[in-house]
């Protein structure tokens, strides 16, 4: 007799489920969004030519010792754009020095970029390739990176970035790293 | 103005509803034959408010009307006269469009064809289907209205996607809708069954062509989903197994074991309550895909864009419809329960090994399409499970069922006289096992286990199928011919086997190159020799394209030629690739243009598959199979009563 | 907003126009065999569901040109996909590995067709004890 409940049982935690999914979607989340396998693990290793003087490279070497932002950009990608102020505003308030990572871009045309719209980066490394960003799991831009003074990858936020969310986020790493040393 | 117009019939159209919805089952619970008997009538009432409406939105493309949002996403003043038409379901809110209008048309046909039914069923029947189009017509107008209006309308509009503006595209989604939607009756059958606590043989009879004339639409709309993605898509693929794909094969799979259960039903009145679940699974299932498909929880191509609002509104009907439908079950089923008896020898102990298995393999794809859902929402991680799982997993229930079809089809009720492996099916079994071995060896060149399996089944099936309908061809004058019952069944299932052919074929011996050519040069596939002769620029109506001509030839002979484009539409500056498709029944040669690798060299890729066309000649011969089956004589009814068996 | 939504949607769903490799086969058809399996099995991770032999989005040539490169130095199957997955997760591979927390995707379906079994064996048993010559009764109330 009590089987005939059974299908109600079995939809009911179904609907439970599809409902929790829902919710998170309602609060924002986004179901094309990869949470990143790279958070709290060492942050992948390379040395790229920099973007402003071949001469020179940029590299984990770079950042090492200190808490830092790694941001993956293009001039081909408009969300960059959109947080580019963000990024001269921090850069210039000096909390954390931001270092770019310059995705399967032209190297004129992204030094151009700099030139024109200020450059927020100590440096940027010239990734041609691609193969840099495959590394660090980057499959679009922008996408910025928390780094630690270990090297450790703390956080991995996808697309544009504002105040809010900056402040959301990095905010609490950074003063963790901070309170921590 | 006329938008307007669109917008306020469907206010009506949804007045009418909650009237069907309500009063008829009141009057079905008094004996009221008024209320009764305004069923029919606000039925065909809300059918007519809703053609208004769908009128007015297909003239607002016609007169590219930009001041109206969804024309403005969805046309262009280029777009060619058909697509106009046909962008009216291209996007959400006109397909929502679209789904009432076939729900609604529907009702009427129930309530046209069912005269000879009680009025209380007839009303209880049309009630939930009015209630049903309260549910979506609601939704429409809440969430998802096609005529809301642009203060600013653009001079010209966003163009409909170029990956619908094609012939396949104005039959599918109409031809899976009424597949879809289709279902619902079975489901208000149910209903209107549990309601009544009365499930008897003329239930079971008047639920039957019902449900195979939905199985049918949506047979054809999945197989016109599959053969539009195979040539408009360009990579030769015809089934990803992506969420929306198995998202509609899952009532198939459900609507294919219904179709079975009611025959068993109908011949010894046993799994009337299994029936009944089915009935209400596979109406469940087609929500539920509508659901997946707007709500934005899974990722997929088919993917509307949509507002997570929408995906709640769909969700909460889903639950309501599906919590009612499974209360009245816990209910009422229990009282179906029979104490009639078969053996393991018997027809019902194949059709419920049938059943089995295609609730096994409904579930094997509903797991694994929402398996990565669960991680998520249980946050063990992320995960995708895609084809290369469903293609291993999903063999599992059906190798067996395949083969059990073949002795199924010729095994009598009751309990089987002599043995099961008749010598009837020796010969069949023969054939299917030297032909399903050595073929691919002597026609393809190479030998395999799998390939050899998959030939075997369909061998087997076709072979076995076709016993019946011969043995009826060549008796005597005067003795009973086939019924259409049994060979409708017969045609469905040699349908199966010219499936499995297919997909076996070209899953085994399907050729693939990429490589880079230029005019003039000439490659060799599949000993068939393809040149390019020219590479040259074409204009389209809303497009420009680059277009290559490609002669095909074999052992020197002329094949053909085909014309390989890579579009670009004006409007949304993506480029589209238009395959170059050589079609024989035997094999498909499919080019396509990839990218411009350099001055006047393109990358091409060409494909060889051997039989892909019997997959969607299979999904017709089982839709024609379905439909011969329909027009048995015990479905129709004379002046004075239904026929019995 | 809604409508730009709409677009960018529609118009991410319009790129599916698939990648043709544009780089010769590899010389050891062995390889070449193990490379067309793979990057049938490896999502395009920035399109909505296409494997990346499929796609035409810069990353999927990308990965496709990794994975070559894997080839020929000598990785097996596995170590091309953990290097993947090191990267980019499971969401990567459309096959789940048959390890950790993806085996009872693997399992699981063999288990529904023994519970049918088991389904299957118990009805069968209960009516062939029951008699075959009545037929269930034609109304219930």
């Amino acid at each position: 007799m009590w089987k005939y409940f059974l299908p109600l049982v079995i939809f009911g935690l179904f609907f439970l489920l599809l409902k929790t999914g829902m919710n998170d979607i309602m609060e924002g989340k986004n179901v094309n969004e990869l949470p990143s396998p790279l958070i709290d693990k060492p942050a992948p290793q390379f040395e790229l030519p920099s973007l402003t003087d071949p001469s020179k490279t940029v590299g984990n070497a770079s950042f090492a010792n200190e808490i830092a932002v790694v941001n993956v950009w293009a001039t081909w990608c408009v969300g960059c754009r959109q947080e580019h102020p963000f990024l001269m505003k921090l850069a210039k308030s000096g909390s954390v020095p931001i270092f770019g990572l310059n995705w399967r871009d032209n190297q004129a045309e992204a030094q151009r970029f700099l030139q024109q719209l200020g450059n927020p980066f100590v440096d940027s490394a010239f990734d041609a390739d691609g193969r840099v960003g495959i590394d660090w799991g980057v499959y679009g831009a922008p996408e910025t990176f928390l780094v630690g003074a270990d090297g450790t990858v703390l956080y991995k936020h996808l697309g544009p970035l504002n105040q809010a969310l900056w402040d959301e986020y990095f905010v609490p790493h950074i003063d963790a790293a901070g309170n921590t040393k | 103005m006329i938008p307007e117009i669109g917008h306020f019939a469907l206010i009506l159209a949804l007045a009418l509803a909650i009237l069907q919805g309500v009063l008829p089952m009141i009057g079905a619970h008094r004996n009221n034959v008024a209320m009764m008997s305004t069923a029919r009538t606000a039925a065909v009432g809300q059918l007519v408010f809703v053609i208004i409406s769908y009128a007015c939105l297909t003239w607002a493309f016609l007169q590219s009307d930009f001041s109206v949002a969804y024309v403005a996403n969805h046309s262009q003043l280029a777009l060619p006269t058909m697509y106009k038409v046909a962008a009216v379901w291209g996007g959400h809110e006109g397909s929502v469009l679209l789904w009432i209008l076939l729900l609604v048309g529907w009702t009427v046909a129930v309530g046209r064809y069912s005269r000879s039914l009680p009025d209380s069923f007839v009303a209880r029947v049309i009630s939930v289907l009015g209630l049903l189009s309260v549910g979506f017509l609601l939704f429409a107008l809440l969430t998802s209205n096609p005529f809301d209006r642009l203060a600013n309308p653009p001079a010209d509009g966003a163009d409909l996607n170029p990956l619908l503006q094609d012939p396949g595209m104005a039959i599918h989604p109409p031809m899976l809708y009424v597949g879809y939607v289709g279902f619902s009756v079975a489901f208000a059958f149910a209903i209107a069954a549990m309601i009544s606590g009365k499930l008897d043989r003329e239930w079971i009879r008047w639920t039957r062509p019902w449900t195979t004339m939905a199985w049918i639409f949506l047979t054809c709309g999945i197989a016109l989903g599959s053969w539009w993605a195979y040539y408009e898509l360009g990579w030769g693929g015809w089934w990803f197994w992506d969420p929306v794909e198995n998202a509609s094969f899952m009532p198939w799979l459900i609507g294919t074991a219904l179709i079975h259960s009611l025959a068993v039903a109908e011949k010894r009145g046993l799994f009337k309550s299994w029936t009944l679940m089915l009935a209400i699974a596979a109406f469940s299932l087609s929500l539920l895909g509508t659901f997946l498909v707007r709500s934005g929880i899974i990722v997929s191509v088919h993917a509307f864009a949509t507002d997570p609002s929408r995906g709640i509104f769909i969700l909460s009907f889903l639950g309501i419809v599906v919590l009612s439908a499974l209360l009245l079950f816990a209910w009422r089923a229990p009282s179906l329960d029979s104490d009639a008896g078969f053996s393991p020898n018997s027809r019902e102990t194949f059709l419920l090994l049938n059943n089995v298995l295609l609730v096994v393999a409904t579930i094997v794809v509903f797991y694994g399409t929402l398996a990565p859902l669960l991680y998520e929402v249980l946050d063990i991680g992320k995960i995708s499970v895609g084809a290369p799982w469903f293609n291993k997993v999903f063999l599992l229930p059906m190798l067996p069922l395949v083969f059990l079809i073949g002795i199924g089809m010729h095994t009598t009720w009751r309990s089987h006289k002599g043995s099961l492996l008749t010598t009837r099916l020796l010969i069949p079994a023969i054939v299917s096992i030297v032909l399903g071995v050595l073929i691919p060896g002597v026609l393809y060149g190479r030998f395999g286990v799998m390939v050899s399996v998959g030939l075997i089944a369909a061998l087997w099936v076709i072979s076995t199928s076709i016993i019946e309908p011969l043995r009826s061809w060549r008796r005597a004058e005067g003795a009973a011919r086939i019924t259409p019952a049994v060979l409708g069944m017969s045609v469905a299932h040699m349908g199966v086997g010219f499936f499995i052919l297919g997909v076996t074929m070209v899953s085994a011996f399907n050729v693939e190159t990429d490589m880079a050519m230029r005019a003039g040069e000439t490659v060799e596939v599949a000993d068939h020799t393809f040149e390019l002769r020219e590479l040259r620029e074409v204009q389209g109506p809303n497009y420009s394209a680059i277009e290559g001509v490609i002669d095909i030839r074999k052992d020197g002979d002329y094949v053909a030629e085909v014309r390989p484009q890579k579009r670009q539409y004006l409007v949304q500056k993506n480029w589209m690739t238009e395959a170059g498709i050589e079609v024989h029944w035997n094999k498909d040669l499919f080019i396509a243009l990839g990218e411009q690798l350099g001055n006047d060299t393109w990358s091409v890729r060409i494909q060889y598959k051997p039989m892909i066309r019997f997959i969607w000649f299979g999904a017709l011969v089982m839709a024609l199979g379905g439909l011969i089956a329909v027009t048995d004589r015990r479905y129709r009814s004379t002046a004075t009563g239904a026929e019995t068996t | 907003m809604k409508i730009m939504l709409g677009i960018l949607t529609l118009s991410l769903f319009a790129t599916a126009a698939f990648a043709i490799d544009t780089e010769e086969a590899m010389e050891d058809p062995a390889l070449q065999a193990r490379y067309e399996k793979i990057i049938d099995e490896v999502r395009c991770l920035k399109c909505q569901n296409t494997t990346i032999k499929d796609s035409n989005a810069f990353l999927a040539g990308d990965l496709r040109r990794e994975i070559r490169r894997m080839l020929e130095e000598g990785m097996t199957d596995d170590e091309i996909f953990d290097f993947l997955v090191e990267r980019y997760g499971d969401f990567a591979l459309y096959k789940p590995r048959a390890s950790g927390k993806t085996l009872i995707l693997w399992i699981a379906p063999a288990l529904f067709l023994l519970g049918g079994g088991v389904v299957l064996v118990n009805i069968i048993r209960r009516r062939m004890a029951l008699p075959i010559d009545v037929d269930a009764a034609e109304e219930n109330e």
